[in-house]
């Protein structure tokens, strides 16, 4: 592997600042007097930074509330507390002109093609869409060009702009999806599970297309999946996320190869090898159980009804997101954040990276 | 090993109104007690359409079978009567879908549905079924199955409904299982739950199981051998460790070299050009030629057969096929 790879590329300052956003959905009883009787704690004060031309993956299980991070990060969603900063302004309660002059900067790009993408308008019109919106992007007579320019740049034919979406696969049609997004020529696209729903051989076209235009365009990516292997490749960072709170957030290496929270560790090890010799000297964490509902998360750490490590500390106090106390003096990749109070580096013997040849 | 389970030169249609497609084109494979096959494909390659002509519950029309046998323990299901083939199913070849939420009927209880195959298939009363319910719940380890057999699939998380789904597999300790994308709609953590559950109850019973599925990772983990499909046929065959080590079809080496990698990674991933074809209008030659970094003239006019693959000395490679004409090009490539 060349050594600039394994470095994070992007050193830049940050352009997205996201500072203990929480999501709460009410739990409500009753039809006339809606009482409340509780909230589900679908993102519960998470803090990051994007950095400009920078992939930040982020990973969880269904339910952690990667999704609707992803929907409030493009304002689909309103945040119920905290805040996010772009380029050092904040956004979150913006509304009207100013929302909609950000929002050309922070674009969306769904995992669903089959849905997302209406099925009674042509692929012009949809990747045009966004230019109805912000006409100051594309004058009126040039945007069927703008489209075929578009629709060329991630590699479909641009004769097909008269067709509609059911003429086309599914791999072809996120190409229409990421067309689309990036129509407006945003910053940041905010990717939900671009890749999930297309079959491998195709998957791999799709990965390669949004790295393309990364390196082309000078994009961040917010890229969130729950196949760890693709977030590996394409990510520069990487967020785990459990019960709507990040677990640890480092480097793809310092995830991938020196995790220290057990959950992550746990993750890793559960993911399929597809490589059956790699996997005979891969011990396996199961753990045991099921992600505990969001509306009556676990006090203290949300991972510790199903930690082989939990003791009465972890019920109690809450980790905070930081370089574990035991790392603080430490050197290498174990040290990045990681919200366990018994953070410990995996065996040597299990950290050796699964599928290396 | 003798065959449990013997599809023979099998061939499946879709008559619609804009033509015949296609599915199953000529596809054989065999599994013997205690075995366990994966059939690998990508979606539409046929590999769910054979495991339902194999169980009879193909929808026809617009699906229809045109040839080929299905033998299981030695009868060709297929000439079997409607009525004959309903006794087989369930009692002795079982089928787990992918998605169990929409395969559980959800103004039933679990303990109902469960109890209702020994009703049916055994004239149990309801009270003695009920019985029987709570220990296959407990067998496929859902906790406090006493007290949950009275609750609706909607009232179970994703990964417990797929144990569900399981049980009622297992309910009358079928011979062969077929799992379709069993884990696919599962998280991570769960699916290795499952597929550990699954693999137990298999040694456990020495069952037969086909496993379908479009994950390379889930059959290096669980599988004796693989059948590769590609557009309705089987292009290679292999036992599981020599698949990945050494692949004798373009397609296969497509598929794992498409995966990212940890020593890859700052590299364009490899990628299979174009895509798979349109099943009513399947290539000449080679169904996989126009994608092919292999094809030659060949490949466009001829079709491959299933070639035995053996070492380039002539040393049989046992369970080894390969339907590529360059297979000995492509298993020297590795």
């Amino acid at each position: 592997m060349p050594p600039e790879a394994t470095e994070a590329r992007p050193t830049g300052e940050p352009i997205l600042e996201v500072r203990d956003l929480a999501k709460l959905y009410p739990l409500t009883r009753g039809v006339v007097f809606r009482r409340k009787i509780g909230a589900v704690r679908a993102v519960d004060t998470v803090s990051f930074d994007l950095r400009r031309g920078e992939t930040l993956g982020i990973v969880g299980e269904s339910g952690c509330g990667k999704s609707t991070l992803a929907k409030m990060l493009v304002h689909l969603e309103r945040p119920t507390s905290g805040r996010i900063l772009y380029k050092g302004e904040d956004i979150t309660r913006l509304s009207g002109r100013a929302l909609k002059a950000v929002r050309r900067n922070i674009q969306m790009v769904f995992q669903d093609p089959y849905t997302s993408l209406n099925p009674r308008m042509t692929v012009g019109d949809i990747v045009g869409e966004p230019f109805d919106i912000h006409p100051e992007v594309a004058p009126k007579g040039d945007r069927r060009r703008r489209v075929q320019e578009l629709l060329d740049v991630v590699g479909l034919n641009p004769e097909y702009i008269n067709r509609y979406p059911h003429q086309f696969s599914g791999g072809q049609r996120q190409r229409i999806g990421i067309a689309r997004g990036l129509a407006l020529n945003p910053e940041i696209i905010i990717c939900d599970e671009p890749v999930s729903a297309l079959d491998v051989s195709v998957q791999a076209q799709v990965v390669n297309l949004l790295e393309r235009l990364q390196d082309e365009f000078g994009l961040s990516y917010v890229f969130i999946a729950h196949d760890l292997s693709v977030v590996r490749h394409i990510s520069d960072r990487v967020g785990v996320m459990y019960l709507g709170r990040f677990a640890e957030i480092g480097t793809d290496e310092q995830i991938y190869d020196y995790p220290t929270h057990p959950y992550t560790q746990a993750l890793l090890s559960a993911v399929p090898v597809p490589d059956p010799e790699a996997r005979e000297g891969r011990e396996r964490i199961i753990l045991a159980g099921d992600v505990p509902s969001p509306a009556n998360p676990p006090s203290g750490c949300r991972f510790r009804t199903r930690c082989w490590k939990a003791q009465d500390k972890c019920a109690q106090e809450v980790p905070q997101l930081v370089v574990p106390a035991g790392f603080r003096h430490a050197e290498g990749p174990v040290v990045h954040d990681s919200a366990c109070h018994f953070a410990e580096a995996l065996p040597q013997d299990m950290s050796e990276p699964a599928s290396a040849e | 090993m003798s065959a449990l389970l013997e599809v023979r030169d099998l061939h499946v249609e879709f008559r619609t109104r804009d033509g015949v497609a296609k599915a199953v084109n000529g596809v054989s494979y065999g599994v013997g007690a205690g075995e366990t096959l994966a059939v690998l494909g990508e979606s539409g390659s046929g590999k769910s359409v054979t495991a339902q002509a194999i169980m009879g519950i193909l929808d026809s029309p617009p699906g229809h079978v045109t040839g080929g046998q299905v033998l299981f323990q030695g009868r060709d299901l297929l000439t079997l009567s409607k009525e004959e083939r309903r006794r087989v199913r369930g009692a002795k070849m079982a089928m787990i879908f992918q998605d169990a939420l929409s395969s559980l009927n959800p103004v039933h209880t679990v303990g109902a549905q469960l109890g209702e195959m020994f009703q049916v298939h055994e004239g149990m009363s309801r009270k003695d079924a009920r019985v029987k319910a709570v220990e296959l719940m407990d067998r496929v380890r859902i906790p406090a199955a006493k007290e949950r057999v009275n609750d609706y699939p909607h009232q179970f998380s994703g990964g417990m409904r797929q144990r569900i789904m399981i049980a009622m597999a297992l309910a009358l300790e079928p011979d062969l299982i077929i799992a379709d994308e069993p884990t696919t709609a599962l998280d991570v953590t769960v699916q290795a739950q499952v597929m550990d559950l699954l693999a137990e109850l298999q040694r456990e019973f020495t069952m037969g199981l086909i496993l379908i599925t479009h994950d390379l990772g889930v059959v290096a983990d669980v599988a004796d051998k693989i059948a590769v499909m590609y557009a309705g046929r089987i292009v290679e065959t292999a036992p599981v460790h020599e698949l990945y080590k050494r692949p004798a079809h373009p397609y296969t080496r497509g598929l794992l070299d498409s995966i990212p990698r940890l020593d890859r990674k700052g590299q364009e991933l490899y990628a299979i050009k174009g895509l798979p074809p349109n099943l009513m209008a399947i290539p000449p030659g080679c169904p996989f030629h126009p994608r092919c970094p292999r094809a030659q003239d060949v490949c466009v006019t001829d079709r491959p057969p299933l070639f035995p693959v053996t070492e380039n000395d002539g040393t049989e490679l046992p369970g080894r096929a390969g339907a590529c004409h360059f297979w000995k090009d492509e298993l020297n490539a590795s």
